[in-house]
Formats: C-alpha cells, structure tokens, sequence
C-alpha cells in the first residue's frame, strides 16, 4: 500500500523530492483535486509537473533569482500551490499571506520581505497589490489567475498566470534542461519559506525555515502517524499558516497522498464532507465550530431524535473515558457502543466528514476538554499536537491509544523537549528555524544553543506528557497567588453553543471577570423562537434575556473551579472580536495587550461599583469602512 | 450565446420604443414616451414612484399591450409578440418582486430559464438516454461555468430558494434571466431591499454582464439607489406620471433642472444614497 517515504539529507530540497515523486507517478496518479463548476477535476502528477514548471521558467523570465521573494495570496487551490513549488524550484523563497489581510498588513509583509513577485488569487488581491504598489519599489510584478473582473486592468506589471506559462514555455524550448538543472543547484540548507507569525503582541515577525527543517518535520510526524499515497487531504486552511503547509508540503510531498481543494470557502465544509479525509489539521476554533453545529442541531430536532443522541452521547462518554483511562472496555459496553455507532456515531460522523478519518489533529491554540472529550465520544480518533511555526510546525504530538485530555502528547523523534526553571517549554530538532528575517535581536532572544524558547509555560505530567499551561505573559496571579491560565476558562465558555468569543481577566485584580461575545447566529436563533424582537448584533446581545442566557453559561463554566477563580461579573460586548479590528491574530488568538487598551473604559467599569459602562468607539469592516458606535454596556454580576 | 458586434453595429439600435401610450381606466401610466437602446450600453429609467417604470418593461417584455405607439427589437415591430415569443428573440427580465420558484432549488430556478433552449421531446426525455442525456450534460455544464461561478452561489445550489436571504434570492433570479442568454436584459429594480455590500455585489454582477466578452448584455435598468444608477449607466430616461421628462447620459441628467423637480425634496440625486 506504501512505499517507504524517501530519506531525508542535507542535500534534499522540496523541489528535488517534488520532481521525484513527479517522475515517480506522473500521469498515473491523481495529485490534486479542486471542485469547479460543481466537478471534482483532477491533476495528475504530470500536469502538476508541467504547471510548476513552466511557471517557474515564466518567472524567471520576469527577473527572478535565486533568494528572491514571491508573495502569494489567496484561497487555497492548485495554482496558490504551483506558485509555490515554482518560486521554490527557481530558488527563490515563498511568503504566503492571510487571504483577508488588509492593505497595512499586506504593505508591511511586502515590504519587508523584499518581495519581488506577488502571486494574486483574483481582482481583489490584485487591488490589494496594485494599492501599495508605489510604495513598495522591490515589488516588479503583479501575477493573478482568475480574470473575473480584470477586463480593465491594463497596468504594464500585470501579467495572469498562464501568461508568465507562456513565458515559461518558450524558455523551455530554447532551454529544455533548465528547469531541472535549477532544482539540482538547491540545497537542504536553503531558506524555502518565510512565514510571517501572528504575533499577539507586537507587529508580525518573519520566521525563516530550511527545507531541511520543513521535510525533518515531515517524517518524523510521518513516522508516529503513517499516511499512504492512496489517502486523501482537504487543504482549506489558509496557506500563511504553518499547519497546512505542513500537511500539504511537508507531509503531502514525501507521500504523495492526494490534496484536494474545496470550491469556495463557503462550501469547504460540504466539500470536506464529499471527500472524506483520511486525515484533517485544524485549529480548535474549526472543530468548536463542528461541536456548535451539532449542539444547535440537537435542539432543533424531534423529540426522538434528541433521545437517541443523548443514548448514544453518554454511552460515546464513557466508553471515551474509559480509553482515557486505559481500562479495558467491558463486552456489554462494546455493544452498546456499537448501538450508538449504528444509531448516532456513524451518521454524525458522516455529517462532519470524518468517516474515513484515521487521525485528526488539533493545535495552534488551546482546544477545551469539553471540546476534545466530545470528539472521542464521538469515536473520532482526536489527537493535540503543540508546535509553533519556529519549529516548522509540530514538536509534540498524542499517540495512539495514549491520549490524554489535558495534555498535548509526547515529543516526536529527533527531538527534545525541556521545561526551564522559569516553567518555559523548550524544544530542539532538526526542524528548529534558522532566525528572523532582518531581526537578530528576536532571533537571539529564541533561539539559545539551538534551543528554541517557545514563551509558553507548561511542565511536563508523570507520563513523560507535555501540559501547557498558557503563554507566559498571560498566566493571571489570582487574589490569593496562584497563577491561573485564562486561556482554560475561555476555552471552557466557549463550549456553549452561544458563546462565540470569551476574554477573561483578573490578572492581580480582587476578582475575576469577563468579556462575553455571543455567537450571532445560535442566539438569534435562541431569540427567534422566544419571539425576540432585534436588528442588530448590538442589540441582541444587550438584551436582559440574553443577559441571562450567557449568565447560564458562565454559572456552568464555573462550576469546579475554586471560588478565586471563578467569574464574578461579565459584560456582553457589542461585536465578535475579529481579526480586522487588530483584536484576534489571523489564527484567531486574542490579542490581549490590545484589547486590554481598547476596551480599558470596560474593563475599569469591570472592577467599579456600577453596572453600566458607556462606550464611544468604531469598528472597521472588511473593506476598510469604519462605523463609530454609542451604545451602553450593562455589567452583571453573578451571584455564588 | 452572443457574440461581440462588429465595429459598425456598435451603434446598432437594439431596442426602439416610439410614442408608447398606455392606460389602465382613466388613469395614463405612459404618455408619449420614446425610448432608443443601443446594443451594448446600459440604459436605465428613473423616476418617482409611479412614475410608469414597471409599466414601460412590462410593455416591452409583452405582459401589458399598449393602447398605442410602437416597439422595435433589432428593427423588427414587436408589438403583437406574446411574452415567450419575446424571451425566444433574447428579451431577459428580473422582476422587482421576486417571481422565482420558492419551493425549488437554485439549481433547478435557472435550469427552468433555459427552458427554451430544450429540444428533445417527451419521448426520449421520459426515457432520458442518448440526445437528451447529452443535451441537459451540455446546459448543466453552461449554467455551471457561466452563471454559477459568475453570481458566486456555489455554496447555495441546492438549497431551496424560499429558505434563502432576500440578496441571494435576487441573485438567483438574475441568474435564470441569465440563463436565457439574453441579449436584452430588462433589470426592474435589481437592487432594491439590499444591504450595502449586496448592492456592490450586484452592481459589480450587472457590469460583468454588460462588459465581459462572453456576454456583452445590453441592459435597461429601472433603480431607484441614484449612486449606482449615475456610475454605472450609459443614458438615463427620466419619467414623470408616464411623461418623459429627460433623456441622456448621467453627468446631463443630475444638472436637469425638471428632474431636480420631479424629485421633490432631493435636491441632490445622490441624495438617497449618502
């Protein structure tokens, strides 16, 4: 079913296995799928080949060199990946930005990242581009590949994908060994990618990996959890996150299983469910998503339906508990979970896409255990892994049959993870990034003796498992001293269909609070059917009925935990904390420092003797239009 | 499909409507009214509520007959043409109401616009094998690649039209006009009961319709949102209680002192947009 994945040197680089396994499969297998116009259409390994390749050549025909900067923006699909492979075949370095990055953020990366070549998706990043075209002088050309809406664009550094191929293709005929000679000059030590961190606290930091540490990475996840050739992947999270990258790259090259790339990002979901993915990548944010729909679809059906669930959600608890606790599982256990499987599991499972599932992941941020526990009682095989881009992505991972709750897992091989006397975890391994792009002095501050300092706290279980505890800098002192992990309590609210966003402080403060965002759609739905009258999110979510929902939520949320650390008062605030407003990262982290400031009137009416706070502010939409809003908050308090 | 006229039928006029009365009891909804679209161009009719707007498409879509006055389409008098008989000539329209199908899909809405392009018959259709298999193949695959992927309602082609938001079902019925490959396309009020970022949808939609190589649809645009109607139009008919007050293009149009009052109470024509 496999063949043994290729060995990983010094001297291999991602385009040398890419020709590899090109050659290896060529028109006989399938190496991407996209659905378009309602078809799943295929490329094989040969029209993957010939893609890059002549987009390659077509960009060397328009100046590229060897450490030269390609930026690419957009959805996933096959050309955002062929514009990849191509920049890294000529040698240059690859800088993937967030598909809904605004122009400031584009300008910065651009900037400074020396980018030469930007590789558009459509017309949209393309004005993007075009935006901050004159301030940016090292950017030569602008690249795009949908013309819808490009009639009018007639600027002289435009060119559309198949234009650079055509340019490509009469280089290779005067050149014909010139693509493969360039891949053969590369080597494992060259900087391939350059990936630019959400930071949470100050501007984004461009880490700089080697293919030597993004294919490391790869096998040594591949070697704890083996995929086939014959597997299927559906890549739909943002390219600019080292997640997918490691699974479309990293993992997806050496193995050569399939990619496959939704329609639109409305119909991911859909599309995911159609393909059936023998393995899935995600930040606890998708998966949160997943157990809200099924909780929201759970009140909605019949009578019949909701006891059937109930059945098989408590015989899925416990069976999982039981596996938590690696006792064996009882034979009148096993049928009643094969009941539920039948009843319940099989077609959930089906719904959610995770049929075929063997390993599915969660990482980038903390997932709540309520969250995890759910996806085992479900029968999903959910692992955490810890990583961060500095180590070209994961350094820990759960294995089978030893998966802990309230743990991230165990190293993977080849490297070594230590906790410092501060409490910082630690790692080392061959995957360990080479610095920050024009920042030494970050760079020195991460990377001792070839120890990568992570900024997050943990300690290591007596299981040899890594626990995380919180980001350094974000670990609360409560009123008696202990230090307490806001992210926990977040992560537990956020279990509740109707909490989209929570942001809980208390850091040296007498008590702990809250900021509570409610998720639009459940709540309006919750609304409708009490014959709510509202218009708008503001609205709503200061509505004294809803007031009392979330009030529910919090009260559940701080159930067990000591009286220190429970929330005491909350507020509901007007919008979701987006990306936008600089509130999240783009992997949706909360920027705490940030908010902190922006909403410091609320928070000081959090620690007052009042239970109203006055906000005067704006927020900015997608297309960069600001709205000024007035309104009045009411805090609540909520009583032991 | 419509291919781009030569050079020297760029001024070719589409549509002509001349001396158009029509009443309804004593009431004149349309008195004397001309109208000459080129092929090509958008030309839109604004005018207060009453104004005659609707009743003007539907006499050129063949829903009302005018008492008197003509209508040409490609030079040809129209006049005594049913409805459908002017679909088959390439006459579109979207409705101010939606008029979709509520209980079907999306899918199945436009598939409906290309009606009259079906040929096989009952028989073979019943039995569906050979030319009507490859037939519906063929325009699945034209609905697919052109209005589909133009409107971007992947993610809605097979949800039913009754449950969707009022902006995507608007989309919907300007995909089965579109579905009929028209070559004149009557938009009455396409923008009307939209949010901001629906009205750029749409306005974005109507000007890929118009301008893009594949389709090159001449239009008639009845709108009220005056910002939309001043940017993107070519020639802008004014009409008042059925009289035609103004004809031109925009820039003339907004100096109109006449509109200015027909518009009573907005002085400025941008005013019910800012």
């Amino acid at each position: 079913m496999t063949a043994p994945l290729p060995e990983i040197t010094k001297d291999l680089t991602i385009p040398k296995l890419f020709l590899k396994q090109c050659k290896k499969y060529g028109p006989n297998k399938v190496a991407m799928r996209e659905k378009e116009f309602g078809i799943w259409k295929p490329y094989t390994w040969q029209d993957y080949y010939e893609n890059v390749k002549y987009l390659c050549l077509g960009m060397l025909q328009l100046g590229l060199q060897k450490g030269d900067k390609v930026a690419m923006m957009g959805d996933n699909r096959p050309e955002g990946l062929w514009a990849e492979m191509a920049a890294l075949c000529a040698g240059a370095i690859g800088v993937w930005l967030f598909h809904d990055c605004m122009v400031d953020e584009v300008k910065y990366i651009v900037d400074h990242s020396d980018t030469k070549i930007f590789v558009g998706e459509t017309q949209e990043e393309v004005d993007k581009a075009l935006a901050i075209k004159d301030e940016c002088p090292k950017l030569k050309w602008i690249v795009w590949d949908d013309p819808k809406g490009m009639r009018h664009y007639k600027q002289p550094f435009l060119k559309s994908i198949k234009e650079v191929q055509a340019l490509g293709k009469e280089l290779d005929k005067k050149e014909p060994k010139l693509f493969e000679d360039l891949i053969a000059q590369g080597h494992g030590d060259d900087i391939c990618l350059l990936f630019y961190t959400s930071g949470t606290t100050a501007l984004p930091k461009g880490a700089l990996l080697s293919h030597y540490n993004m294919l490391t990475m790869g096998r040594n996840l591949m070697s704890v959890d083996p995929c086939y050739d014959t597997d299927d992947f559906v890549s739909y999270l943002p390219f600019a996150w080292i997640g997918e990258q490691m699974m479309s790259i990293s993992c997806g090259l050496q193995v050569g299983y399939t990619l496959n790339f939704p329609e639109e990002p409305e119909t991911a979901q859909e599309n995911i469910r159609e393909i059936g993915p023998h393995v899935m990548f995600a930040p606890p944010r998708l998966y949160e998503g997943m157990t809200r729909r099924v909780q929201v679809k759970y009140i909605d059906s019949t009578w019949i339906k909701r006891k059937f669930y109930e059945f098989s959600m408590k015989v899925g608890y416990h069976v999982a508990d039981l596996r938590f606790k690696k006792k064996p599982i009882p034979m009148h256990w096993r049928l009643l979970n094969w009941l539920a499987y039948i009843l319940v599991q099989k077609k959930l499972r089906d719904h959610l896409g995770m049929s075929r599932l063997r390993h599915a992941y969660t990482g980038g941020a903390a997932m709540g255990p309520d969250h995890f526990k759910f996806f085992h009682a479900l029968g999903v095989n959910l692992k955490q892994i810890y990583g961060q881009t500095e180590i070209a992505g994961i350094s820990i991972v759960h294995r089978d049959g030893d998966v802990k709750f309230d743990t991230v897992g165990i190293p993977i091989p080849e490297t070594e993870v230590r906790i410092t006397e501060q409490g910082e975890i630690i790692s080392k391994s061959p995957s360990v990034f080479q610095g920050y792009y024009k920042n030494e002095e970050a760079t020195r501050k991460t990377l001792v003796d070839g120890w990568l300092y992570s900024g997050d706290r943990g300690f290591i279980d007596e299981d040899g498992h890594l626990v995380v505890f919180d980001r350094s800098k974000d670990v609360m002192t409560l009123r008696d001293g202990r230090p307490f992990s806001p992210q926990y309590l977040e992560t537990r609210l956020k279990f509740s269909p109707y909490i989209q966003e929570a942001w809980v402080i208390g850091d040296k403060r007498p008590y702990v609070t809250a900021v509570m965002c409610i998720d639009y759609n459940v709540v309006g739905k919750w609304a409708d059917e009490r014959k709510l009258n509202y218009t708008s999110y503001q609205e709503l979510s200061q509505k004294p009925e809803v007031y009392k929902l979330v009030k529910e939520q919090i009260v559940q949320a701080n159930k067990d935990l000591p009286e220190v650390a429970r929330i005491k008062k909350f507020v509901n605030l007007f919008k979701v904390f987006d990306a936008d407003d600089d509130e999240l990262t783009r992997t949706s982290k909360l920027r705490r420092a940030f908010v902190e400031q922006r909403y410091k009137s609320i928070v000081d009416a959090l620690y007052q003797d009042t239970n109203v706070v006055h906000m005067d502010t704006t927020i900015t939409y997608e297309d960069g239009r600001q709205q000024r809003i007035k309104i009045d908050l009411t805090i609540e308090k909520i009583e032991d | 499909m419509v291919n781009t006229p030569p050079r020297s039928q760029q001024d070719e006029i589409l549509l002509k409507v001349e001396n158009i009365h029509m009443t309804f009891g004593k009431v004149q909804a349309l008195i004397g009214v001309n109208l000459e679209v080129k092929r090509g161009e958008i030309h839109s009719i604004i005018g207060p509520n009453g104004a005659g707007k609707t009743v003007l498409m539907n006499c050129i879509s063949g829903l009302y007959k005018p008492q008197k006055g003509d209508i040409y389409y490609k030079g040809e008098r129209i006049n005594h043409l049913r409805p459908y008989q002017r679909a088959q000539l390439g006459i579109g329209r979207t409705f101010q109401k939606i008029e979709l199908f509520k209980g079907m899909t999306v899918l199945d809405n436009i598939r409906l616009g290309r009606h009259i392009f079906l040929k096989s018959g009952i028989i073979s259709g019943s039995i569906y094998v050979g030319k009507t298999k490859k037939e519906e193949l063929e325009h699945r695959k034209f609905i697919e690649e052109e209005i589909i992927d133009l409107l971007e309602i992947e993610h809605i082609r097979h949800k039913t039209v009754g449950m969707l938001p009022y902006g995507l079902q608007k989309r919907v019925e300007l995909g089965r006009a579109l579905a009929l490959e028209p070559e004149l396309l009557i938009l009455d009020e396409p923008l009307a009961g939209l949010n901001l970022e629906e009205v750029e949808d749409m306005a974005r939609f109507i000007l890929d319709v118009n301008e893009e190589e594949r389709w090159k649809v001449t239009c008639i645009l009845v709108e009220h949102d005056m910002g939309v109607v001043m940017d993107i139009s070519n020639r802008v008919l004014v009409l008042n209680f059925g009289n035609p007050i103004a004809d031109g293009p925009p820039e003339e149009i907004q100096k109109n002192p006449e509109v200015i009052k027909a518009y009573l109470g907005e002085e400025d024509l941008y005013a019910t947009r800012r």
